[in-house]
């Protein structure tokens, strides 16, 4: 029986053939649904939700790539989890090889690209969406490495990546560089990096989103769509247009987004897809650097030497996607500006400095929030005339100072609210930090009825969490 | 069904317990021991004794080249497991060594095949140590899963549908989905003395249904196992292997 053969309403392993799904270039889809009760087929799944069956072509001298891709899928979608994957259901074998996955019900971002460009912040929703997707995708070893805007679907308020074919676990064997000597991926959207056989570096996938933010952005690839494995070399010296020479609507943050995701060297991008929605979801706060001004390629010079370095070029060594995450992770310091906590503030420095020494692609959010008695009902301006918002953040700028951290990754951010300590959860929940590092005040009679802010920022943190003292001085209570 | 691999566990007590232990959270429905229960250390009754026990409730046992120079000594073997078998045949009575005497070299098993040194010649203890004598193997049978041991490096090789050929280095406690359309060969690493420069007992645990494969490390008192191995005035060099995992 072949993928061709199958019909509306056959049974296979338990699953009904319901209806065709367009086929793509290397599988049939069928909508499926269970015959019997769930959790009662092989995969012993209580799946409620759509399902989709994949059924690879394969014929008698079909490219081995079929094979090999689905062999990669069926291994490494049973290993992701999250709502930014397709939920995987079970895999088998009819003579003709399956896997059953939730049926992704959303638009995909192809349909999009007949719409370019698209408004600079639509392009900053799908880009940050896309990215929290891929974070969560690198935070489970897995690199996509054919990001492309068929493989992205937005559903609701998030994107769901799929078609993980040629992918890269780093803890289970790489299938694909074994089965195959070059380069493998998709002409317009593969790194430079992979077109040299590297496979390791979950940067790849910040190059692709780049190359799609372009398109999105402009209406053009900003390497074409070559063909063949020779021209995507190109790419390994010849830098991109700059988006503002097709499209003047696109503003200096976005260009400057842009344009550090389609750096050649991977280490000239942005170290993590959490780090680029970050940047995508605060456009204000986008470090400006010579990459938001261009309005030209790289001169002749430039670009030769980089075509002489390439010529000799070699995959750098091996990388591992979780090591490249852990080194490369978004560290909140949530500071009590307090007049007398001066000695605490100092302390959080030191402790903040400690991070960014063992940890030099980090990058550092600091927060402070001002507590409000209800919300917006108070006043604008202090009794001075100031603004306290503008105050704070002046002072939080002033208290980073000493931790010497270059601008483009170090952002400042003052809330208001009732309650400081669910602010702080909140938005680290937002933006994936990696590590809080907060103060405690030391403990009081009244501390102790209330409960502290650091106390409550412990419980519900989503990440770790470091709570920093100031040094104990002779004398002092030992509870403090 | 789950399955508990283990292999050259050569007389080290303490970890053939660790794992043992391991294995008893493990929900394992059956024991398959590749051989080598003697030899280095100096625990080999306890050892022995214990996979009779799993033999006798239905557990598989192969025959290693260690336990197999119980028998007829092997001169290719090096100075320190000569003397280490010397040792050891004055250690067992007549039901251990009847009990060596009856072990198969290899097994089929439902499309698996287990054996202690690889496929091609079984009786002959050649290594899988790369890519050549690997093809070598998995050219020898028509299982789709070999599993073996005797190098004390657990290593996992497999076989595209086109003959493509590569080995993976597999990671601690990660499950890795051995696909139906490719064949493969596992090299399970050694439980009593491991040489892969990492001191912790290794075993596998094979889910059939799930078509699953997961390499396990286990830490164990090193220390104990070095110790009675100089108390036993066994060559020292064994003792101090132990604790550098080579």
């Amino acid at each position: 029986m072949a993928a061709h053969d199958l019909t509306e309403g056959q049974v296979i392993d338990g699953f009904r053939l319901d209806t065709a799904l367009d086929p793509g270039g290397m599988a049939n889809f069928w909508r499926v649904s269970r015959t019997g009760p769930a959790g009662t087929d092989k995969a012993g799944v209580g799946a409620d939700f759509p399902m989709v069956m994949k059924v690879p072509l394969l014929r008698r001298g079909e490219d081995p790539i079929t094979i090999v891709g689905f062999e990669v899928e069926q291994m490494i979608l049973a290993r992701l989890s999250g709502a930014h994957v397709p939920r995987f259901v079970t895999a088998g074998d009819f003579e003709q090889p399956y896997i059953v996955i939730e049926f992704v019900a959303g638009t995909s971002l192809k349909t999009l690209l007949d719409k370019t460009p698209l408004p600079p912040e639509e392009v900053a929703a799908i880009g940050a969406k896309t990215a929290y997707a891929l974070h969560d995708v690198h935070r489970q070893h897995v690199i996509h490495l054919d990001l492309k805007p068929s493989n992205v679907i937005l559903r609701d308020n998030e994107a769901v990546l799929i078609d993980f074919g040629l992918s890269r676990h780093d803890q289970l064997p790489d299938l694909i560089a074994e089965e195959f000597e070059g380069a493998v991926g998709t002409g317009p959207y593969i790194a430079p990096e992979q077109v040299l056989g590297d496979r390791g570096d979950p940067r790849s996938d910040i190059f692709s989103l780049g190359v799609i933010l372009y398109f999105l952005a402009t209406g053009e690839r900003p390497f074409g769509e070559p063909q063949r494995e020779a021209e995507w070399r190109r790419r390994l010296w010849r830098d991109p247009q700059p988006p503002r020479r097709w499209n003047k609507g696109v503003p200096p943050w976005l260009q400057e987004i842009i344009l550090r995701c389609l750096e050649i060297d991977p280490g000239d991008r942005y170290a993590t897809a959490a780090q680029l929605a970050f940047d995508l979801a605060h456009p204000t706060e986008v470090a400006l650097t010579r990459r938001a001004a261009r309005e030209t390629r790289d001169g002749i010079g430039a670009v030769a030497m980089r075509w002489f370095r390439a010529r000799n070029a070699r995959p750098a060594r091996r990388r591992n996607v979780a090591g490249q995450l852990s080194r490369a992770p978004i560290i909140m310091a949530a500071i009590d500006l307090a007049p007398e906590a001066e000695k605490l503030a100092d302390a959080l420095a030191a402790a903040v400095g400690r991070l960014l020494a063992t940890e030099p692609d980090a990058r550092v959010t600091c927060v402070n929030v001002l507590k409000t008695a209800r919300l917006a009902l108070d006043p604008l301006e202090d009794a001075e005339g100031r603004n306290p918002h503008l105050q704070r953040l002046i002072e939080l700028k002033h208290w980073a100072r000493r931790l010497a951290v270059a601008s483009d990754r170090i952002t400042y951010h003052v809330f208001e609210s009732t309650d400081p300590a669910a602010a702080v959860i909140e938005y680290a929940r937002n933006i994936q930090v990696d590590h809080i590092v907060i103060g405690a005040r030391g403990s009081s009679t009244l501390r102790r009825y209330l409960g502290s802010v650091s106390a409550q920022v412990v419980a519900e943190a989503p990440c770790t969490v470091t709570v920093v003292r100031p040094p104990h001085q002779v004398g002092q209570s030992a509870a403090a | 069904m789950r399955i508990a691999l283990l292999t050259d566990i050569h007389g080290n007590r303490e970890a053939l317990t660790a794992c043992l232990d391991h294995a008893g959270r493990s929900r394992i429905d059956r024991f398959v021991f590749l051989g080598d229960y003697v030899g280095y250390g100096a625990d080999p009754v306890f050892v022995i004794e214990t996979v009779m026990e799993h033999v006798a409730r239905g557990a598989v046992a192969l025959l290693g080249n260690h336990d197999a120079a119980v028998i007829e000594p092997d001169p290719r073997m090096t100075d320190a497991a000569f003397t280490a078998l010397d040792w050891t045949r004055g250690r067992l009575g007549p039901a251990h060594l009847a009990f060596i005497k009856g072990l198969r070299l290899s097994c089929e098993d439902g499309g698996r095949l287990y054996v202690h040194a690889n496929a091609y010649a079984p009786g002959e203890w050649g290594y899988v140590t790369g890519l050549y004598s690997a093809s070598k193997s998995l050219m020898a049978t028509t299982a789709q899963a070999t599993f073996c041991g005797h190098t004390h490096v657990p290593m996992l090789f497999h076989m595209s549908m086109t003959g493509k050929i590569a080995s993976f280095e597999p990671v601690d406690r990660v499950d890795i989905p051995l696909t139906a359309r490719r064949r493969w060969l596992a090299v399970i690493g050694s439980v009593g003395q491991p040489r892969d420069h990492h001191p912790a007992a290794c075993y596998a645990i094979l889910d059939t249904a799930r078509g699953i494969l997961t390499y396990i490390r286990v830490p164990y008192d090193v220390d104990t196992a070095a110790r009675k191995i100089r108390d036993a005035g066994l060559p020292i060099e064994l003792s101090f292997r132990l604790a550098e995992g080579y």
